[in-house]
């Protein structure tokens, strides 16, 4: 169960992993999300699902290793298993009636907007993408953006690559250029999904942005993932991920995201010393 | 002659002082002396209203009589014929409100220590029998359940013994539901639990974890394309509540639900865990229920120096049972009684440092029988605190709900069934527990999963 078909390092941080799962390839939508354990004792982390292939029954993974538990999962091989792997969950993504829109995703947040700008295009939506990273090396999936995309915009913050400058940047100028979208579908870091959405409010278009918070269980047991939308308590992992970008308080769900900083940066140091020591 | 001493055998603890530094159970369960002795208390009355006072009617002066006889595992049989979950209930059981309430020993002086002689004799049952559970020969009926909290596993039991190919369907990556999630190690060992679900698969259930019904697959996939005749929903009552005061968002904030399931699903208190958990000093947990309880004294294991327990009745209304009250006064924790939290306070980090609360005292009994409390005027007031825990109550999950077409619920959630076979307003689909009747009691679900079996097998003969 649950075994890794392909691993594919997309830059040196990030990796995608093709994973047998049959029951949540038939079901899972763009937008929606699993829960996995990688070891026995290992936490639940939910990541978003980036592909799936009903006929293979295998769902794609993209993920940046940031703490001790993506460590451990990127340290498992082809052939290996997860430990669990539930979903999908989540609410998907609205995309029915859309006619135009622009998919901004930023850094390892690209990963989980690429599947919804997949079928945004495949039912015939016209899709502007715009696609941000922080340098050329950590550029992901800039092929498969250009293949469901009618116009698309690579932005890099150095400038090695693409234009330089932040996915605002470039979201407003083609807001001043003219275009004029249904909605305006944002995801990557917090701070990058706050000020798309201050920006497109001065437009008043429509913005949906996918909240990453903290879950343990990710069916709506814990409360641990609430977020205040529209002034009211929210659960990403059951109302969610994805929400109204105008209504979603920023500043409370970064501060919420840091809660265990401290403990996932001794983690992943306690991991990576571990690893270390197995080469030896 | 019965023994005529007004006191029950006092049941063996651990310390206080060294039990609330760790994780293994506090009560340690009678020696084989205390079980004989405590047993020859019991008068085997001929009205024997603890049977009456027993959710599943257990035949609890049979099983004592042959206890006192040193017959333990006949007295274990007797117990098994009503009770899938001896082991469990023994710990868990509130008896002081049910068996233990109606005995005639109670009236002058202590009842009869039974949940501790079902303890005893469920342990000495895991003891010593070694032969496994014989798989019965099967009908190759198909039924379905959902969720693997005491609820399913009785049904699933029960049906198993039967000849019905039953599979359970578990969320989470662990079978057990409350019993593991909620119910920590110190209260109930999760060996024991481990031990009852070897049972069902030795009887031959299967159980599929990580499979979220509504969202993996749905009821109706279940009954139309996967070949299952009849679906028992036990899916509990795992929604947390809060209180919506200000403040509810901050770090250090828990749903009771989010603390227990870090602490005993996710083991966050052992060093080989990757799931983390607040180092707290200092923590409140509103609420006075067993969960309650269970998150305070976790809270205090976990290293916090002050555990205050915040609730706005007094005493005599905690829903919590008496002798968890007890344990947890005994652990150190402080009880701030006839208090109500108004809102909780935060640094600019958006991390917890107080919780403000209002003094209340008791007026006129609301509907519930219980008298009202009343805020009193201008008494607030501040704790210092690094961790507030909600423990306020949890209500049934909508996801089935809301993906089951035509399975009608109550108001704030509840399935609606009928009692006791918990047939809902869909054909061949049952429900039981927590998910009909809201959080309540591992027995009163244990039942509802025994009468459903038994109405589920009743339909599926009739429909030959």
């Amino acid at each position: 169960m649950y075994k890794i078909l392909k691993k594919v390092n997309l830059n040196p941080t990030v990796t995608l992993m093709e994973i047998d799962a049959p029951p949540i390839a038939a079901k899972g939508e763009p937008g929606q999300f699993v829960m996995l354990r990688v070891n026995e004792n290992g936490e639940r982390i939910p990541l978003t699902i980036a592909d799936f292939d009903r006929q293979k029954g295998s769902i794609t993974i993209i993920f940046q290793i940031v703490g001790a538990t993506t460590e451990a999962l990127n340290h498992k091989q082809e052939g290996e298993s997860l430990q669990d792997l539930v979903g999908p969950l989540g609410v998907p993504s609205h995309v029915e009636g859309l006619k135009k829109v622009a998919v901004v995703g930023g850094g390892v947040g690209s990963a989980i907007a690429y599947p919804i700008a997949k079928k945004l295009h495949a039912q015939g939506t016209v899709v502007h993408s715009i696609v941000g990273f922080k340098t050329k090396d950590l550029v992901i999936l800039e092929d498969e953006f250009k293949a469901v995309s009618d116009r698309m915009v690579m932005v890099t913050d150095d400038g090695s690559y693409g234009e330089k400058g932040l996915v605002t940047d470039a979201l407003k100028e083609l807001l001043d250029a003219g275009e004029l979208y249904d909605e305006v579908i944002a995801i990557g870091p917090v701070i990058m999904m706050k000020f798309v959405s201050l920006l497109t409010k001065k437009y008043d278009i429509k913005t949906v942005v996918s909240m990453n918070s903290i879950m343990i269980d990710g069916t709506g047991m814990c409360g641990c993932c609430r977020l205040t939308v529209g002034g009211e308590t929210k659960f990403a992992c059951v109302d969610g991920p994805d929400f109204d970008g105008h209504k979603v308080d920023f500043d409370e769900a970064m501060q919420r995201g840091t809660m265990y900083r401290d403990f996932e940066q001794k983690c992943h140091e306690d991991v990576c010393n571990l690893y270390k020591m197995e080469v030896k | 002659m019965a023994n005529m001493s007004l006191k029950k055998n006092e049941m063996p603890a651990q310390d206080p002082h060294v039990r609330n530094c760790n994780f293994q159970e506090v009560a340690l369960g009678y020696t084989e002396a205390m079980a004989l002795d405590e047993a020859t208390r019991c008068l085997n009355c001929k009205h024997s209203p603890c049977i009456a006072g027993c959710p599943v009617e257990i035949n609890i002066p049979a099983f004592i009589m042959k206890t006192a006889q040193g017959e333990f595992e006949e007295a274990y049989q007797i117990i098994a014929k009503d009770s899938s979950l001896p082991a469990v209930c023994g710990r868990v059981c509130p008896q002081e409100s049910q068996c233990e309430l109606v005995c005639v020993r109670g009236i002058k002086g202590e009842p009869v220590g039974i949940g501790r002689l079902e303890r005893f004799v469920a342990d000495r049952h895991i003891e010593t029998i070694k032969e496994k559970p014989v798989k019965p020969e099967s009908n190759g009926r198909k039924v379905a359940v959902i969720g693997s909290g005491p609820a399913g596993l009785t049904c699933a039991g029960d049906l198993a013994k039967k000849g019905y190919d039953v599979t359970i369907f578990e969320a989470l990556h662990t079978p057990g539901g409350v019993l593991v999630y909620g119910i920590p190690e110190f209260r109930l060992p999760k060996s024991i639990v481990q031990k009852e679900i070897d049972v069902l698969k030795e009887l031959g259930v299967t159980i599929r974890t990580n499979m979220v019904i509504g969202k993996s697959v749905s009821v109706d996939e279940l009954l139309d394309e996967q070949g299952f005749e009849a679906v028992f929903i036990g899916s509990g009552a795992g929604l947390p509540t809060f209180m919506h005061i200000p403040g509810e968002n901050l770090k250090g904030v828990y749903s009771a639900n989010e603390y227990l399931t870090r602490v005993n699903l996710m083991k966050a208190y052992r060093p080989d865990t990757a799931t983390p958990i607040k180092k707290s000093s200092k923590v409140a947990v509103v609420g006075g229920g067993n969960v309650a309880m269970d998150a305070a004294r976790c809270a205090k294991r976990l290293g916090a120096e002050e555990v205050y327990i915040i609730y706005r009745r007094s005493e005599e209304e905690l829903p919590a049972r008496a002798e968890e009250v007890e344990h947890a006064k005994e652990e150190g924790i402080i009880f701030k009684l006839l208090n109500n939290p108004v809102r909780i306070l935060g640094d600019e980090q958006l991390c917890v440092t107080g919780i403000e609360c209002l003094e209340m005292k008791l007026g006129e009994p609301d509907d519930s029988g219980r008298r009202r409390p009343v805020p009193v005027e201008g008494s607030e007031w501040t704790i210092p605190l690094d961790t507030v825990i909600m423990a306020i109550g949890t209500s049934p999950n909508p996801l089935i709900k809301s993906t089951t077409k035509g399975l009608e619920t109550q108001k704030w959630g509840g399935i609606i069934a009928e009692d006791p076979s918990g047939k809902t307003s869909r054909d061949h689909i049952y429900a039981g527990g927590d998910a009909v009747t809201g959080a309540a009691t591992v027995i009163l679900a244990m039942g509802a999963g025994k009468c459903a079996a038994k109405a589920i097998d009743e339909e599926l003969n009739a429909a030959k």
